[in-house]
């Protein structure tokens, strides 16, 4: 397959959104699960401030894509990553990265909400205390600024010491927002934010995206093709573990480049 | 193209496109019934066929519309199943006002028919031109049918000679008119039936421009026949 194109760079277009730096970029990037290759010579750029979205069929790598750029897949033993993945300047992959600091700037949320067993004020400051000491009165702005940021402050205010296990669904994984949120990360990633949720907390979360992405760098992971088409600026689309296409998503959706994202998101896949 | 994982969605999409194919059918029967009309004195029966089926062409707008709008609802359509079904609610559009043209044709040939009215005036001239504007609708419905640009390409090209006959229909019928102030109403009969058939011309190049938009993904409304050919050699 020809990989040139793939390193092109989303091409800004009329009525889309105006070029915009990269905030990370993938390059000549393999993965493997043991011996399984799962990514296969990914080469993209994710720009900043704006939302990418990485859609596929089941195993097509794009989760393992974005466990890749924060290294979550090291805790894993025999998961390997090998290329580069630069972000602020430097390659991540590279030994000596500090993966604590890098994950407090790449903060991510999960296909199901995880809410520690803990008070809704002690999630969201949990996480706080590991990156920064302020004082109780700073701790207090910064939890109800994280909360308004993930749109949850005037249904959580009055509840702060209740347990964030007893929220619904959707208002527990806004809280996992506003935790990632929380530590003034640089970049946001979404595996699957709303897979888990009823379509009315899936559109709060929608929108919550939209306003996040004018301070944060998004990627988000997706099975809803059409959530992909609302909230993302730039889509990917994955197969095998090949990027197959990258571009605008206002172009992709309506005149994809290659016919197997076209097959893929008319609903004519396998 | 491939097959939708969905056999339905296939079965519903393929409904909307014979839809128009049947519609395209209907439109140019009737097409060619009004011609007729214009070439045979006196058949009161043809027009009141064609305005008959006019009301059929109209329901089957109607009908067709609704489909689209179903298969939106339910499916969220993307990229081609999307640009084809914004298409054909475009093209049975056209197809519908086609078909208000062709009546305004029928009508105005029924009046023609008074003897003391028909002269001379060309209706060869007329005749002629109408059957570039129904070969050129012809083609335009194979285009869709086939989703071929090459085709759709021809018809927007070909558009330009309707227009110049229409053109040329208008100077003739001026000079008539300035010669004898008596040719002056059947020249104006013969004026309006022309802008009709120019109108369907018109109609037929919308449609040939939204065949490209489906295939290509290219929006060539408004531009010239060169342009579009140079489109579409990328």
């Amino acid at each position: 397959m020809n990989l040139d194109i793939f390193a092109i760079r989303p091409e800004a277009t009329p009525g889309a959104v105006a070029r915009t730096p990269t905030k990370i970029a993938a390059r000549h990037l393999d993965f493997y699960y043991g011996r399984f290759q799962a990514l296969k010579d990914i080469n993209l750029e994710i720009a900043e401030r704006r939302v990418t979205a990485f859609i596929g069929p089941s195993g097509c790598g794009k989760s393992t894509l974005l466990r890749t750029l924060n290294r979550m897949y090291s805790l894993y033993p025999g998961q390997r990553a090998v290329g580069e993945i630069v972000f602020n300047g430097r390659n991540i992959l590279e030994a000596g990265v500090d993966l604590n600091t890098l994950r407090a700037k790449i903060g991510m949320v999960f296909q199901k909400p995880t809410p520690f067993p803990m008070s809704i004020y002690d999630n969201i400051a949990f996480g706080v205390r590991l990156y920064e000491s302020l004082s109780p009165r700073e701790m207090d702005e910064r939890v109800e600024w994280a909360l308004t940021k993930a749109a949850m402050w005037d249904e959580a205010k009055n509840k702060l010491k209740q347990s964030g296990m007893a929220l619904s669904g959707g208002q527990q994984q806004r809280l996992c927002i506003a935790r990632a949120v929380a530590v003034k990360p640089e970049v946001l990633l979404l595996d699957e934010p709303t897979s888990a949720l009823d379509p009315i907390s899936t559109a709060k979360i929608e929108e919550l995206i939209s306003e996040l992405k004018s301070d944060y760098t998004i990627a988000i992971v997706t099975h809803n093709m059409q959530q992909a088409a609302r909230v993302s600026d730039y889509t990917a689309y994955m197969y095998l573990g090949e990027l197959i296409e990258f571009g605008a998503t206002d172009e992709l959706f309506l005149k994809p480049r290659r016919r197997e994202t076209e097959d893929y998101i008319t609903g004519r896949f396998g | 193209m491939n097959e939708h994982t969905s056999k339905q969605f296939d079965a519903e999409m393929e409904a909307i496109r014979s839809g128009v194919l049947a519609m395209g059918g209907l439109v140019e029967t009737q097409f060619r019934r009004a011609v007729e009309a214009l070439r045979i004195p006196g058949d009161v029966d043809i027009v009141t066929l064609v305005a008959s089926d006019e009301q059929a062409i109209n329901r089957m707008q109607m009908d067709i519309d609704q489909q689209c709008s179903q298969i939106i609802a339910k499916r969220q359509p993307a990229a081609i199943d999307l640009r084809m079904i914004l298409t054909v609610v475009k093209i049975v559009n056209e197809l519908e006002r086609i078909g208000d043209e062709i009546k305004k044709i029928a009508y105005k040939a029924q009046q023609m028919q008074r003897p003391e009215r028909l002269t001379t005036v060309r209706v060869h001239v007329i005749t002629r031109a109408a059957g570039l504007a129904e070969e050129n609708l012809q083609l335009a419905l194979d285009a869709f049918a086939r989703l071929d640009v090459n085709a759709a390409a021809t018809v927007i090209s070909n558009d330009e000679a309707i227009d110049a006959a229409f053109l040329a229909i208008l100077r003739q019928l001026i000079s008539y008119m300035m010669e004898d102030p008596r040719t002056i109403t059947p020249a104006l009969e013969i004026v309006f039936i022309a802008k009709s058939i120019e109108r369907i011309g018109d109609h037929a190049k919308n449609i040939a421009e939204d065949v490209v938009h489906v295939v290509k993904g290219k929006d060539v409304r408004h531009a010239t026949a060169e342009q579009i050919r140079a489109e579409l050699a990328e």
